[in-house]
């Protein structure tokens, strides 16, 4: 691609040839007359691109290492025999290196000859044509003319003819395969260039292509003999498809559409990995999305969620118009936005005028941005006057601020990516970064390869346990709810056997809460030994793990939603703080305590004040100081009692106390616990205001829908889990009109008409200000500082005026690190004659969250139904064969869906996936939630399953329920 | 009437974080029980655990009613 606009010219996106090195040491040499310094182990490609020479290319680009096949990139060096490749030549002081001489170009002509005389020259149909690197050199190299041709009649062939000389069949000529969703594969147009297999091997990690045949045979392949790309290994990340020089592997859309002709630099909508991409447009249409190489999470890769799975946006289910209706039962009625607005503020002001103040709230949405996600809380505390505001983190991570700010003194994880690259000991606790956070385990696994340990906590034996050239070195398969028993026996062997580190703990912790937690964890019942039978790890595993955390160099926690859905989620995440303390394993890079985060904002939806008891920046609405920065700038007086949380309200409205709701860009029916409760709460509410793309699932129990804007629409920022403040910037327009923090002022507006009060933002960058203005940690940021940086990781302020990559360096945020007590207490959730299996759920690669997007795209593909993962032995017991239709009960409620037999998971154990709300996995999970926070208790439910002949009686009434409220009537002439 | 039959949600609430709190020594227990309430408990729940206590507390763990003296009466609507 060709004259693309970037933001500021220091993020130059060309191609440097081979990556940096990162050595500390210089190297000055002379290129084509020109001095230039590099650090040592610089390639010359490299140097001479510093230098704005660009020696051609084409095996060579700087998202992998060097290989040196092509042959093109010769150059000549003073005093040395022949030419070297100058990608695999390393730079070495005072040498003087000449990039184009007579002898270069000869041979260069030579070398391209020969590619072009095995090439198509279809350049104008073609779909890379423009964006083609090996019609680029051809032209640097002066190509004019190509004299190897195959004699006629004498069957000889090419590998893109379909005939041969003879006219005959081409045996060397393959179709194209199309079967993967998103791109084309193209051996006619195939150079073997090997960088999309060592794109596959190096970037992404999952080593799915491969180099087969030899000489004149060598074909890219996927898989096995005969796997297509869909059939085979290959996650569709995309890296392959961004590392080929021709038109080989191309994005469909590219072939639809043609290259585009401007690029944005944005962020992703997905996971709390935070990638940013390119957004390329033709216009204002989308024709594909290129991750960005300064993007600091992300580093230039990317997943099949963030690369691909943006058709969502334009999808034909998105609802453009506003809607209101007087009860549920009736059929949706189009309308203006000032008739829903004004419908919306009477009836929550008659609610509240009914019920008072407290009868009504909101629910902030972890995919829209800080600055939507601010407003909103305001709009329940500036203008519903109470604090009856909560989030998605609710059920999430709401653990891991409780349990990090008791420990630490911060809501946030201490890391930013980056320090994984120096990590020894990797400790992956319930948590599967392969399908939930993608991007960060591509990571991962690249320092897996180059020697770094893995320890896995996890129930089941996911694919973050083994893949290619990497597997645990033990992973401790725990029965699901004993995660504070392991983690307190891991602290337990590194106390009695002396492996902590004393030094650390008599500076960083309270020394007195040590002696205290020590007596605690060294009494024998927190022994590996006495725990094995409750938790069904070998003692033996557990020592092993002990040891190796503690003992083998820079130890990282990454932890995900298996530690924190659980009654003892707080628990869990204060004795993965525990443990970090213990071993000094905080407050440099390849250490830390690392929240792997769900959704692209619920970090900044947490920072954002979403929750009920606190204030943007964690200060709870007790302290009246902090209630009078918002009183004096809102003209309003600030509760100071704690509102409701998610599962409050719903408590609240079966109890006929809470009436209405503004829900925006979150689907509480499909993914919050216990659906039939979920269901009695909304139905019981006399407003429900949804805010969404799409008619969701919650959508069926609403009164008013107020349709959203995609983030290509709109302007703004997310942060994501390394507390990395992203721009989020608008590519086209909004389709129906109006960016969500648009639409949140215009409802605040009509609420606040005749008080004499009112909202005037203009643009995002005014709310970021307001925010800055009055919550310390967000002091020093500002639109011109995310752009002059790229992103920015709070706390940024005058301690910090560039950011804080990592936190707890030289001391905790709290001060003194607290270690805390953590008895092990069994959930409730207990199995017995009735329920005799666990279920635990999660998440899969292709799929995201509820859905609501991925089932909106061509990643059905990989995932067109939820499954139940159930052992063998548990199978046969049952009569249950793959691909059965099970019926699967708990006491909250029934449903069904097929069956897949598989040992990743133990006996006893059963998983599923919550992305379709055909199968409605929560209608099974329970009430049941964590102590501290009231995270609900996903990860164990205890049930029972049996075979089945189809869809239950509720998943046949839920589905006609749901088609009847989704009736719109034609809006009125 | 035993307080998980009358309300057995914010009986079991104030138990489960009252297991928690149990393995700190008890004044610090009783502090940590009764600020978790305060802080994260609104009116309505503290006024329907209230209840509970004023109808005996039985059912409830011997730290939760030690704790209910430090808890904040929730003012009336």
């Amino acid at each position: 691609m060709k004259d693309f606009i970037i933001p500021a010219p220091m993020f130059s996106d060309r191609d440097m040839g081979t990556p940096a090195s990162k050595s500390k040491t210089q190297v000055t040499l002379e290129i084509d007359g020109f001095e230039v310094t590099v650090p040592e182990g610089t390639s010359i490609m490299r140097a001479a691109a510093e230098l704005g020479i660009t020696v051609p290319k084409l095996c060579a680009t700087d998202s992998i290492e060097a290989f040196g096949s092509c042959r093109l990139c010769l150059v000549e060096i003073e005093g040395r025999n022949g030419t070297p490749a100058s990608c695999t030549t390393p730079v070495a002081p005072g040498i003087r290196v000449k990039t184009q001489t007579g002898k270069l170009k000869q041979l260069r002509k030579g070398v391209m000859e020969l590619y072009i005389s095995d090439h198509p020259l279809d350049c104008l149909t073609c779909g890379a044509n423009g964006d083609c690197e090996l019609q680029d050199m051809a032209g640097a190299v002066g190509l004019r003319d190509v004299r190897y041709q195959a004699a006629e009649n004498a069957e000889m062939a090419t590998h893109f003819a379909k005939k041969n000389t003879s006219g005959e069949a081409n045996i060397d000529w393959l179709p194209k395969d199309d079967s993967n969703p998103y791109f084309s594969y193209d051996p006619s147009k195939c150079i073997v260039c090997n960088r999309c297999v060592r794109a596959c091997e190096e970037v992404q990690g999952t080593f799915a292509l491969t180099i087969e045949g030899r000489g004149w045979d060598s074909r890219v392949h996927a898989g096995l003999k005969d796997d297509t790309f869909l059939a085979s290994d290959c996650v569709s990340c995309g890296a392959c498809v961004q590392a080929c020089p021709t038109a080989t592997l191309i994005e469909k859309s590219v072939l639809d559409i043609g290259t585009p002709d401007k690029s944005v630099v944005t962020t992703c909508a997905y996971c709390g990995v935070g990638c940013q991409f390119k957004a390329e447009m033709r216009g204002d249409e989308l024709v594909r999305m290129v991750p960005y190489k300064h993007g600091k999470a992300n580093r230039g890769h990317s997943c099949v969620k963030g690369r691909f799975a943006y058709g969502y946006a334009s999808h034909k289910d998105r609802i453009l118009s506003p809607m209101i209706r007087d009860s549920i039962n009736d059929p949706w009625q189009e309308v203006t936005w000032a008739e829903a607005m004004s419908f919306a503020a009477n009836r929550m002001k008659a609610i509240q005028a009914k019920y008072g103040r407290q009868s009504v709230g909101v629910i902030t949405s972890s995919r829209c941005t800080n600055e939507e996600t601010y407003l909103v809380q305001k709009l329940t505390r500036g203008v519903f006057e109470n604090n009856n505001t909560d989030t998605c983190a609710r059920v999430c991570h709401s653990p891991t601020g409780y349990g990090l700010g008791q420990t630490f003194g911060t809501s946030a994880g201490t890391q930013d990516f980056d320090s994984v690259e120096s990590a020894d000991v990797i400790l992956v606790i319930g948590a599967n970064p392969h399908s939930g956070h993608p991007v960060f385990a591509s990571r991962m696994k690249k320092r897996l390869r180059q020697g770094a340990k893995l320890i896995v906590v996890d129930p089941r034996r996911t694919e973050s346990v083994e893949g290619p050239h990497y597997r645990a070195r033990h992973h401790l398969a725990l029965k699901p709810g004993t995660n504070v028993a392991v983690v307190t026996a891991l602290a337990h062997v590194i106390v009695t056997e002396g492996l902590y580190n004393e030094d650390f703990i008599r500076t960083r912790c309270d020394w007195d809460e040590f002696q205290d937690y020590m007596e605690f964890v060294s009494d024998p019942r927190h022994s590996p030994e006495a725990i094995e039978m409750l938790t069904g790890v070998p003692a033996a595993e557990v020592r092993g793990a002990a040891r190796l955390y503690a003992t083998g160099g820079n130890a990282a926690i990454y932890y995900g939603l298996g530690v924190t859905e659980h009654s003892q989620g707080s628990t869990t995440v204060i004795g993965i703080a525990n443990l970090a303390m213990l071993t000094g394993n905080i407050g440099r890079p390849g250490v830390g305590v690392n929240p792997l985060r769900g959704q692209n904002n619920v970090q900044g939806s947490c920072d954002m004040g979403s929750f009920p008891h606190e204030l943007p920046g964690y200060r709870h609405v007790k302290n009246p100081e902090v209630r009078a920065i918002y009183e004096n700038l809102w003209g309003v007086k600030i509760d100071a009692e704690p509102g409701l949380r998610i599962p409050n309200m719903l408590d609240a409205a079966v109890e006929g106390t809470f009436k209405g709701l503004y829900c925006q860009g979150e689907d509480i029916l499909q993914s919050d616990p216990d659906t039939h409760h979920v269901a009695a709460g909304l139905a019981a509410m006399e407003c429900v205001i949804v805010h969404d793309l799409f008619l969701n699932e919650t959508a069926n129990y609403a009164h008013v829908f107020f349709p959203g804007s995609s983030f290509l629409e709109k302007d703004g920022t997310f942060t994501n889990a390394e507390r990395r403040i992203n721009m989020v910037r608008k590519v086209m327009a909004p389709k129906q009109g109006y960016a969500d923090w648009e639409v949140t002022q215009m409802f605040a507006n009509a609420m606040l008409e005749g008080s004499g009060r009112s909202w005037g933002y203009t643009h995002p960058a005014q709310i970021m200000e307001e925010i800055a203005m009055t919550t310390p940690s967000f002091a020093g940021v500002s639109y011109e500082k995310i752009e002059s940086m790229g992103s920015v990781q709070w706390p940024v302020n005058d301690k910090a005026p560039n950011g804080t990559p990592l936190v707890h360096v030289d001391g905790f945020v709290r001060g003194k690190g607290k270690f805390i007590r953590t008895e092990y207490v069994a959930t409730d959730e207990k199995t017995g004659p009735k329920f005799p299996l666990l279920l635990t759920t999660g998440r899969i690669l292709s799929q995201y969250n509820v859905g609501a997007q991925t089932r909106r795209t061509g990643n059905t593909a990989w995932h067109p139904e939820d499954m139940l993962e159930i052992h063998p032995h548990d199978a046969e017991n049952r009569g249950i064969r793959q691909g059965d239709w099970v019926r699967l009960a708990s006491r909250a409620g029934v449903t069904s869906l097929r069956a897949d037999i598989t040992d990743k998971v133990s006996p006893g154990v059963v998983y599923t996936t919550f992305h379709h709300p055909d199968t409605q996995a929560n209608v099974i999970t329970t009430d049941f939630s964590d102590w501290a926070t009231n995270c609900p208790e996903y990860k164990v439910t205890a049930v029972q399953v049996s075979p089945s002949n189809g869809p239950s009686d509720w998943q046949e009434e839920y589905a006609a329920q749901a088609t009847l409220s989704r009736r719109i009537l034609p809006a009125a002439e | 009437m035993q307080a998980d039959q009358i309300n057995p949600k914010i009986a079991r609430m104030a138990n489960q974080i009252a297991m928690f709190m149990e393995s700190k020594p008890e004044a610090e227990g009783v502090e940590g029980l009764s600020s978790h309430i305060n802080d994260f408990w609104e009116p309505r729940m503290r006024r329907q655990f209230f209840a509970l206590v004023d109808a005996g507390g039985d059912g409830l763990r011997p730290l939760v009613l030690k704790a209910a003296e430090k808890i904040r009466r929730p003012a009336a609507d």
